[in-house]
């Protein structure tokens, strides 16, 4: 058996109904502002879905800066979660500074 | 449209649930992957973005035909530029399918295996130059038209998709156009052949908007969960109207005898395409329905071993990784 019959083999046992993993994308647009979402890929690695992602998502000078992440690496707060996440920061006003009355006289502040 | 025929899933669920959701969509709120949603909901959605994805990645072939062939230099890196846009398309779309549990690849096997569709207008031939900017002036003005509204659909990531999208389309009808007025104003063999293609393109691109909406069943529950925003009637009066005066000023004529501005409704009435061309199109019958399909099926093949073979490298070098530590 040649060498080429055997890496084929590899990959029709081993591979072929493989899908590359995901990955999210995640751009700086320009120095200074954070990374921002802004979608997901499919590569076999994070070199690659760097690489993908330049072609992609910075066609028109859209960033300076990639992260890519595997989309299964990110855990995400559920719907449902969103009543005991959420709810106890709206009875908690004194944490806005419009919560004080601070006189005119005093200047800005 | 890209989408077109898209049969809403009916959907069976609790009724309380059914109407919350509904009231979201009602209030404006965008639905995210992780949100309950119906099963209909999301079978139609699955099926209308990866019909949509389909046709941007198809739709590279009647273009990519004339890369090698564009008649200057600068000519040739702006379609390749826009061929490569489409293949980014195809990509954000298969993504926003994904989020609702598809699978890439099962969707492109659907897509090889003809269980699912893409749009009718790229089953039609790129015969000659002009056809370049005729498809970019009507068929991604057509589509601008349908994706515009988008924009604005319940689906989080199909409506974020949208906007990346809908703001390189217009590079692509810009390119088109100004194809157009060069050929238009050109030489008599020139204005002969921009006239030919819009003969040739006119009612394809009048097909894309989907058949009459007396003929549409799916639309009324599609429009309620805003995954269609618009009738077809409405989009295809909407493109008649804006092309018309386009035309004009290119000093093409419409291949439309009937083609009239109506006063009373302030709008163009014109002919409708032939719906029993559009329904053998759509079936696979035709120009070029079987050469499309073979070129997906020849490029996903052919490229099988640059995925494998990445994906070995991969599998190599982590278990090596693992080895050393």
């Amino acid at each position: 058996m040649t060498l080429s019959n055997a890496s084929d083999m590899i990959a029709e046992d081993q591979i072929s109904s493989t899908e590359w993993p995901l990955w999210e994308i995640f751009i700086r647009g320009q120095q200074g502002i954070s990374h921002r979402h802004v979608g997901s890929l499919h590569a076999p690695d994070a070199k690659t879905a760097i690489q993908s992602a330049r072609d992609v998502y910075t066609r028109r000078s859209e960033g300076v800066s990639i992260w890519v992440v595997e989309s299964q690496q990110i855990t995400a707060s559920s719907p449902s979660d969103k009543g005991p996440l959420y709810e106890p920061s709206k009875s908690k006003i004194y944490r806005h500074p419009t919560f004080f009355d601070i006189p005119d006289k005093v200047g800005a502040m | 449209m890209y989408a077109q025929l898209i049969k809403s899933e009916a959907t069976v669920e609790n009724p309380k649930k059914l109407r919350e959701f509904q009231a979201r969509i009602d209030a404006g709120e965008k639905i995210e992957p992780k949100d309950w949603m119906p099963e209909g909901y999301r079978k139609t959605l699955i099926r209308q973005i990866s019909q949509h994805a389909h046709s941007e990645i198809v739709g590279q072939l009647p273009e990519g035909n004339w890369i090698t062939r564009a008649p200057t230099l600068q000519r040739k890196v702006i379609l390749l530029a826009k061929v490569q846009d489409e293949a980014g398309h195809g990509l954000y779309l298969y993504c926003a399918a994904e989020t609702l549990g598809a699978s890439r690849d099962e969707l492109n096997q659907m897509l090889l295996d003809g269980r699912m569709k893409y749009s009718s207008i790229f089953n039609y031939p790129t015969l000659t130059w002009a056809d370049m900017g005729t498809v970019g002036w009507l068929v991604d003005g057509a589509a601008i038209m349908n994706q515009v509204p988008l924009q604005r659909t319940s689906y989080g990531p199909y409506a974020r998709a949208m906007i990346r999208i809908c703001k390189e389309e217009s590079f692509h009808q810009r390119q088109g156009f100004d194809i157009m007025m060069k050929m238009a104003n050109g030489t008599l063999e020139q204005k002969r052949m921009a006239q030919d293609a819009l003969n040739r393109f006119w009612y394809p691109s009048l097909m894309m908007f989907g058949p009459s909406d007396s003929d549409s069943q799916h639309s009324a529950q599609s429009m309620a969960w805003k995954i269609k925003i618009n009738t077809n009637d409405e989009l295809r009066q909407k493109f008649v109207d804006q092309t018309v005066p386009q035309a004009e000023y290119l000093g093409l004529t419409i291949p439309d005898e009937n083609l009239k501005w109506n006063e009373k409704k302030k709008r163009y009435d014109f002919t409708d395409p032939d719906w029993s061309e559009f329904y053998d199109v759509i079936n696979g019958n035709g120009p070029c329905n079987v050469e499309r399909l073979n070129a997906r099926k020849k490029a996903w093949e052919n490229g099988k071993w640059v995925r494998d073979g990445l994906l070995a490298h991969v599998q190599k070098t982590t278990s090596k990784t693992v080895t050393v530590e």
